[in-house]
């Protein structure tokens, strides 16, 4: 490339004669310096690349990881044939990085002991010694109460491993808080509706659709990649976009019709869409007549939900309720309402998820292009020789499907409910085994999960990083990061059948071991070699990547690989399509929900309102942060270190708060953050409310970079409302008011 | 309501909230320099004058001052610097466009003439000193260094070369001067991204201050009455034309684009407002030049007084430039 | 060759990727960035209440103010109106930062002032700037001005921008798309 030197004369115009005789002089030494002061820009032929699927969120994107000569990771980019990816990672993805760089990272197993006065201390020990620790307690838990008195919490790639462990043992007790604390009741709704869940990524067929509506998904908050591709898209094509949110989100800005609802009033608004879908007969007729059950008792349901109706409840204009469904009617059947992902807010989610099931059946979306597609997947088949897991004596279903008939998976709370003290001596729960989630971070009632830890036996945390969820263990084991281990591979529903292939770019740094690994060693001990007739699960990989016609050596150059599936992703026209349901049909009414005693039909009732001086606690989040969990990554922490509160500039003048001052919360149960938060005075919320993201404000102080730094909105969660469909944790009835003074100084004056 | 903010953590402290890059040393470098510029000013036009033997302090004494506070004042810059072992590129290029490299090399040339001067007066301003303050501790120092430097014969074969064309060397060292003092004007007003600088004014502005500045400086040394008196009615007539040009800034300023309204608003009412007129003008401007005028009048003020406080607006002036012109900027929505 | 930038503030969700893949790319010290992402919000809640994001750079002026002032010329223009600095000529002396109305430069904690370079290594080999590729919205585009075929090209035809701070008289050749 030609650079400087001739070009720079003809700029500067006029340069000393002598200079450059003496620039040349010093030529050869500038060279030298040049390159160390320029830092080491390599380009990407000097590269190396191995394949992976990121980890930072559960996306699971394809990615590439580029390695320099050295061996040392230089950048994360999107693997360009992967459908989640597209070429492109998501600012957490890109930042991935800082996961393996982290300085606060787990290396060394850790066991709780007593020291010499008395305190309770981690003391740092060996593999063998850790994991022979576990079997014991296991074993002793197993002798004393039965083994299944075991649960698992787990969330992300190592979920499997653990799963794997805990089936070959005879366990079925496991949770993820990603099912009650987040999208559990879209699976309930939508599963009550079409027979079939959402899934993630959602088969939302955003970037063939006309239209889209948001109820409450703030979607460029929420980053997951090809999901905020296929948004770029539509809006690319030109697609109506409809978003309701108290919050002016960053979704809502972007389209005209933002529907600034009352918080907690969806289902009224979702009522009166359907009503003014049937009786202005804009409904998708010839659809719902073929293949929907329960037209007319929905009709005679809806019958006085109209818009005038909806508005007085949800404060929005009647006239953009009514501008709204037509937009979404003429865009049908490519017109979707998006399931959204977190979902449990106000404990009638199951039903406002039914509700919006219903829309999307009444717009013809299920099945058609640029609505709803049916994903297809690839198999992988199971190892061979492997016997049969044992049968447990009782599972998670035994203490859950009593209380929540319309539950798919575990219930996180229900399981923290068995693990008191309190419990059914027959059904509780002893001990804890957590992977990858520090849900004293994300599970509401923070004091009744304290007094269950009270109660296990054994606690055993494996993650990555000293998250608050470790300080409550018995045993740490450091689990290594995405880029220096083998997962099994991620081969879930979507567009097209892909299977994605991860591999350790790097050594596992310190004694930091993969999930795998430790499961299996957690097996031999506890003697389930026959369930474990691999050494490392590279050979499972192989296998299976053999029974499906490609390759270890295939994928490594590749990363992702397509496959054929015959399965059409969209039902054909005027095609006989059975629904997975008891009627065969798309169920408007529910005869599941009306056989377990649920309301068959979704229901508005009214949810609590704002008393003088609190204010409605929305919480959300920010496209550089996944959950609790990214907010001491060193290159995720530059981007977004607190988070602050939004405040609406009149009610900021009424408290006499500026932008920047330190804020205490206090909610309706007089509980007050752990730590102060900073006020930003902002439009982009209303009078009723404030605004908080989610995952900050971390109380380790083994994560240097996050500690203190903001607030945990989870804290300020204590009015949970249970979904009674599925057990979902409603989080969004919570209230909160500030203290501008600190509140531990008031605690110290009186 | 209009909300700007960064959303990516753009935390670099010296740029956000907004630019403090230069400070301290780069104010102190420009008063060096304004400074150093009225006292070399003076010197040689009241050589050219001819005044050589009836303004001993002024052309031969005072001078000495000068290439110490330009040297101070280079050390400053360099001291300032980020990348300090590169300085040397400063003397690799010459750069027209660049008021740094203006300066740098302004500086340099300048020293030349400000080192050779007083020490080829160095045995008159000895004696000057002698007969003034014969216990001064100068004396002895002064008389080694004279000592010292007329060992070499090639600094007395400089000093022969100086003699012979001392005219023309004060010809240009005086326009040398005047190119000094508006330079640290200029290094500020070169920069369009700083509406509160960007203005042809600023040039003359710091000349002037700059040399009325050296005006004070030699009232306090001066102990002549005679010398005193021309360089206080000088310096009255120097911070008129100062106050003239202050006004004609903020009156450009006020009739220019929205950025420049602005940054004169900064003085205008913003938080500049009470420092910048009570400091810089009141006390360092109108007040002096009420005590010049008494004294003028025959009333017995001391003569440091009014020198001191038109040397202290100065340094505050050109403290209060370069902060405040770091806060003007334009409005990018 | 021109190279320019243009910026869709319609897509923009403000992530910060384009700020992480450039950290990587280009070895930006942690605590320091080349690109940065600005939220505008204006109007009332919640009838008028508008907001946007800008990921803004270097504006690899036409006319270049940090050029001009350099007082060694470490400030440069190469080929395709790419201005950058050279660390060793750099004597960290801030004119360049003073001269920009973007504040587009930082001193690099070696010393030198360091800025966005277009990714050059990269679009002289072919390729996009790391943040142009790396966004999940597509909204950065790249290419050149005098191509007409190129995607800057064509989208500054097709849709309505504008510059940031053109009173400035620098030419900035970061285009914003309404």
């Amino acid at each position: 490339m030609k650079t400087t030197r001739r070009q720079f004369i003809k700029i500067s115009g006029f340069t000393a004669a002598g200079a450059v005789v003496a620039g040349s002089v010093l030529g050869s030494v500038q060279k030298v310096i040049e390159k160390s002061a320029q830092g080491n820009i390599t380009s990407d032929s000097d590269l190396t690349r191995t394949p992976t699927y990121c980890e930072v969120c559960f996306w699971k994107c394809g990615a590439w990881v580029y390695k320099d000569k050295k061996g040392n990771i230089k950048k994360l980019v999107g693997n360009a044939n992967d459908q989640h990816a597209r070429g492109k990672l998501c600012p957490r993805g890109t930042g991935g990085l800082g996961m393996y760089t982290d300085k606060d990272r787990l290396l060394k197993p850790k066991i709780r002991v007593k020291n010499a006065k008395g305190n309770e201390t981690f003391k740092d020990v060996e593999w063998d010694e850790a994991i022979s620790y576990i079997a014991d307690k296991m074993e002793a838990i197993d002798k004393k109460y039965g083994k299944e008195h075991i649960a698992l919490f787990i969330h992300g790639a190592p979920a499997a491993h653990f799963e794997y462990l805990f089936k070959s043992y005879g366990v079925e007790n496991s949770a993820e808080p990603a099912y009650a604390q987040c999208a559990g009741p879209r699976e309930a709704g939508f599963f009550a509706t079409f027979g079939s869940g959402v899934g993630s990524p959602e088969p939302a067929d955003m970037q063939n659709s006309k239209c889209i509506t948001f109820i409450g998904n703030h979607v460029g908050e929420n980053m997951h990649n090809s999901f905020v591709q296929e948004v770029s898209t539509a809006i690319d094509n030109g697609a109506s976009i409809i978003v309701v949110d108290p919050r002016l989100s960053t979704i809502a800005a972007k389209t005209k019709f933002w529907l600034p609802i009352k918080p907690g009033t969806d289902i009224a608004l979702l009522l009166s869409w359907i009503h003014i879908l049937i009786y202005d007969n804009i409904y998708n007729k010839e659809y719902v007549d073929k293949y929907a059950y329960g037209f007319d008792q929905l009709k005679e349901h809806v019958k006085n939900y109209t818009a005038e109706w909806a508005s007085a409840i949800t404060t929005i204009d009647p006239n953009l309720i009514r501008d709204a469904v037509y937009e979404m009617a003429k865009a049908a059947p490519a017109s979707v309402v998006h399931p959204g992902r977190h979902t449990t807010w106000y404990g009638d989610d199951t039903q406002r998820e039914r509700a919006m099931a219903i829309i999307n059946a009444l717009l013809g979306a299920y099945g058609s292009r640029g609505g709803i597609y049916m994903g297809v997947k690839q198999k992988l088949p199971e190892y061979p020789g492997v016997p049969a897991f044992p049968e447990p004596k009782w599972t998670w279903k035994e203490i859950t499907k009593d209380k929540f008939k319309g539950a798919s998976v575990g219930v996180t709370n229900v399981l923290i409910d068995a693990s008191l003290a309190t419990y059914e001596p027959e059904h509780q729960i002893k001990a804890w085994f957590i992977a990858g989630t520090s849900f004293i971070n994300s599970i509401p009632d923070k004091k009744k999960i304290l007094k269950a830890m009270e109660n296990q036996e054994l606690i055993v945390v494996v993650d990555t990083m000293p998250m608050e969820m470790t300080g409550y263990a018995d045993v740490v084991l450091p689990e290594c990061t995405y880029l220096e281990r083998h997962d099994y591979c991620r081969a879930g529903k979507n567009r097209i059948a892909q299977v994605a292939y991860r591999e350790p770019a790097v050594e596992p740094k310190g004694d930091s071991k993969p999930a795998w690994w430790i499961a299996r060693e957690i097996g031999l001990k506890l003697g389930l070699e026959k369930y474990y007739p691999w050494q490392n699960l590279e050979e499972v990989l192989a296998y299976q990547f053999e029974q499906i016609g490609t390759s270890l050596k295939e994928m490594k150059k590749l990363g992702v690989k397509t496959f054929e599936s015959s399965d059409p992703i969209y039902i054909a026209p005027g095609e006989d399509y059975q629904f997975n349901t008891n009627t065969g049909k798309i169920e408007l009414y529910s005869t599941d929900f009306e056989a377990m005693g649920y309301d068959p039909l979704p229901k508005y009732t009214p949810n609590e309102e704002v008393t003088p001086g609190f204010y409605h606690f929305i919480y959300g989040r920010v496209p550089m942060h996944t959950f609790g969990r990214t907010q001491n990554n060193p290159y995720l922490y530059e981007l977004k270190k607190e988070n602050e509160i939004w405040i609406n500039p009149k009610i900021g003048k009424i408290w006499d708060i500026k932008n920047d001052d330190m804020i205490w919360l206090k909610n309706q149960d007089e509980v007050i953050s752990n730590f102060a938060i900073k006020v930003r005075l902002t439009e982009r919320i209303g009078l009723d409310s404030v605004y908080v993201a989610h995952g900050f404000g971390h109380t380790s102080k083994f994560l240097s970079k996050a500690f203190g730094k903001g607030i945990n909105d989870s804290e300020l969660i204590t009015n949970i409302k249970i979904d009674p469909v599925m057990g979902g944790t409603g989080m969004r009835a919570n209230f909160v008011t500030f203290l501008t003074e600190n509140p531990k100084i008031e605690e110290v004056k009186s | 309501m209009n909300e700007q903010i960064f959303v990516s953590g753009k935390n670099i402290p010296e740029i956000i909230p907004n630019l403090e890059l230069w400070g301290g040393p780069i104010a102190l470098y420009l008063f060096f320099g304004g400074l150093a510029a009225g006292i070399i000013f003076f010197a040689n036009y009241f050589y050219l004058r001819g005044r050589s033997n009836t303004m001993v302090m002024t052309i031969k004494v005072a001078p000495i001052i000068a290439p110490i506070i330009i040297a101070i004042g280079l050390i400053l810059l360099v001291a300032d610097l980020n990348h300090k072992l590169y300085f040397w590129q400063l003397f690799l290029h010459i750069r027209m466009n660049s008021p740094m490299s203006w300066g740098a090399w302004t500086l340099t040339v300048i020293m030349i003439p400000a080192i050779v001067w007083p020490l080829y007066y160095l045995p008159e301003s000895i004696e000057y000193i002698k007969q003034r303050a014969p216990k001064s501790k100068l004396i002895g120092l002064f008389s080694w260094i004279n000592n010292f430097v007329r060992q070499f014969k090639i600094i007395l074969w400089i000093f022969k070369v100086f003699e012979k064309n001392q005219k023309l060397i004060a010809y240009l060292t005086l326009y040398l001067s005047v190119i000094l003092g508006v330079y640290t004007g200029i290094l500020l007003s070169a920069f369009n991204a700083r509406p509160l600088w960007n203005t042809a004014i600023l040039g003359p502005l710091f000349l002037t201050s700059g040399i009325s500045t050296g005006a004070a400086l030699l009232i306090w040394l001066s102990n002549d009455h005679k010398e005193i008196k021309k360089f206080s009615r000088l310096d009255l007539f120097l911070i008129a034309v100062e106050l003239f040009f202050i006004i004609h800034m903020f009156m450009g300023m006020k009739a220019g684009s929205i950025a420049q309204v602005e940054a004169g608003l900064l003085f205008l009412g913003g938080p500049y407002t009470a420092v910048f007129w009570v400091t810089v003008v009141g006390l360092g401007l109108i007040f002096p030049a009420i005590l010049e005028i008494m004294e003028l009048g025959g009333l017995k003020i001391s003569v440091w007084i009014p020198a001191f406080l038109v040397l202290m607006g100065g340094l505050a002036f050109r403290f209060i430039m370069v902060s405040a012109g770091q806060f003007s900027s334009y409005h990018i929505i | 060759m021109r190279f320019a930038m243009a910026m869709d503030t319609k897509k923009c969700v403000g992530c910060g990727d384009c700020v992480v893949a450039c950290q990587t790319e280009n070895n930006v010290p942690l605590g320091f960035a080349r690109d940065w992402i600005v939220e505008s919000v204006q109007g009332i809640y919640p009838e008028t209440v508008k907001m946007h994001f800008k990921s803004e750079r270097c504006h690899h002026c036409d006319n270049t103010p940090c050029v001009r002032t350099c007082p060694t010329g470490a400030s440069h223009v190469i080929e395709g109106g790419i201005v950058k600095v050279t660390a060793s000529e750099c004597i960290g002396c801030g004119a360049c930062i003073e001269a920009c109305p973007y504040e587009a430069r930082y001193v690099h904690p070696d010393g030198y002032v360091d800025k966005c370079t277009f990714c050059d290594h990269r679009v002289f080999a072919g390729e996009n700037p790391a943040c142009v590729d790396v966004c999940p919205t597509d909204c950065l585009i790249f290419g050149d001005l005098d191509d007409a075929n190129s995607p800057v090209s064509k989208v500054l035809k097709e849709k309505d921008w504008y510059v940031l701070a053109p009173e400035a008289g620098t030419k900035p050749q970061l285009y914003f798309l309404k």
